[in-house]
């Protein structure tokens, strides 16, 4: 496999903030790979320096093997869906529609259409009198029908309602099944997306903190509830994501466990559950002091 | 799909109870990977892993340029691999509820044998 992005100790200093701080990772092409991470962790930023739109303080940025900046021959072959995307004063959706295959050779115009249909797009209204879901899902239409061969989704569904957002992730599914290509999506929604992804990276105060596979962090964490002394006694000794106390019972959150890990918390009369990865998520860049003290 | 297990681990564990309960024959095609893809909402690549686990433990096998089927005599496979899981799996941890009930193993055996008439 070749890696569709490569990125080697990039850094993004707005003043004396590091939004990206000594960022290395690579994506492999032909995968869908997450960007996960809280609001401001630097997300946006580490999407506009992959583009092309922003430039790297420090660092190598490598998109199908070249520099993206003010290289027609990769952007040519990127789309980039913002969270929010302008568009010129008075444009209606079919202009965006109607203007879309000029930046992407890839454009499929039935594809659009019958995406328009599902979505319930007005093809005539003004882009500025669309709803923020409807503004929302003009991007989504772009991103899919342009079919480019690297594809940012930058939180793309901001006000899109349920039913919009399973359109989303069924049409995206179909279409990389037969058009593979590499997709990295940016979402709050992990737990509604954490099966479509095959890779994940987490982005935490500008630095990547995790990056593996989806299903390698899927088994990374298992949560273990019992009395309080039998988890103190179990969880000694190992690292704590994260820990609760209500009377005497105890829940924490560890890594992973081997089968006689597994077998001995069962003999302590511990319960184990899985922890999803919305959750381990939540456990990895949600620490505060006081847990930092827990695990510590 | 629930969260406790590998996704992949479950595709294969689905396709091998669809054939075990005759919903996929032997000989027959099953489906593709971008169509259990689809269904279960999952990443491709995932499903694939699914699939390949069972062309690897010969339960199906791949005819090239058309799909995968089900490989005569999987079935007898599949029943003999879970019979051995059996106890651990389900055994076990029913005495074990059992014996935190003071359920006595007469009453155990005694309601087996009920459930089983049923």
């Amino acid at each position: 496999m070749t890696a569709a992005i490569d990125v080697s100790g990039v850094t993004r200093r707005f003043g004396s903030l590091r939004a990206v701080d000594d960022v290395s990772f690579t994506v492999q092409e032909g995968t869908i790979c997450g960007l996960l991470g809280r609001n401001g962790a630097g997300k946006t930023t580490l999407m506009q320096l992959l583009t092309g739109q922003d430039f790297a303080t420090a660092g190598s940025i490598a998109v199908f093997g070249k520099s993206p900046i003010e290289n027609a021959s990769v952007l040519q072959n990127v789309c980039f869906i913002k969270e929010s995307q302008k568009y010129p004063e008075d444009f209606k959706v079919k202009h965006v529609m109607k203007s879309a295959p000029w930046f992407f050779r890839n454009w499929d115009a039935e594809f659009a259409r019958q995406l328009i249909d599902e979505f319930r797009l007005p093809l005539n209204r003004r882009i500025k009198k669309l709803s923020r879901g409807q503004l929302s899902s003009v991007g989504v239409i772009v991103g899919l029908a342009s079919r480019a061969p690297l594809t940012f989704f930058d939180e793309p569904y901001l006000g899109l309602d349920a039913v919009a957002r399973q359109l989303f992730y069924d049409r995206l599914l179909e279409d990389y099944a037969k058009h593979p290509r590499t997709v990295v999506l940016s979402t709050h929604l992990i737990d509604e997306v954490s099966n479509l992804l095959e890779h994940v990276l987490v982005i935490d105060n500008g630095r990547i903190i995790v990056d593996d596979s989806a299903e390698n962090l899927r088994g990374s964490a298992t949560a273990i509830v019992g009395t309080r002394t039998a988890v103190d006694a179990f969880v000694e000794n190992r690292s704590v994501l994260h820990r609760d106390t209500i009377g005497g019972i105890s829940s924490a959150t560890i890594g992973t466990m081997t089968a006689e890990d597994r077998k001995a918390a069962a003999e302590a009369g511990l319960e184990l559950s899985t922890v999803s990865l919305q959750q381990l998520i939540i456990r990895k860049t949600g620490t505060t002091e006081r847990e930092n003290e827990f695990s510590a | 799909m629930d969260d406790s297990r590998p996704i992949f681990i479950q595709i294969a564990e689905q396709i091998e109870n669809d054939i075990l309960s005759g919903v996929l024959p032997e000989e027959s095609q099953v489906p593709s990977t971008n169509e259990y893809a689809a269904f279960y909402r999952i990443n491709p690549a995932t499903a694939g892993k699914g699939v390949n686990v069972l062309v690897d433990t010969g339960i199906l096998y791949k005819k090239r340029g058309i799909g995968m089927f089900v490989a005569p005599g999987s079935r007898e496979k599949i029943i003999t691999v879970r019979r051995e899981r059996f106890q651990a799996e389900y055994v076990r941890p029913l005495v074990l509820e059992a014996r935190n009930l003071s359920i006595s193993t007469a009453e155990l055996t005694d309601m087996i044998t009920k459930e089983g008439d049923s």
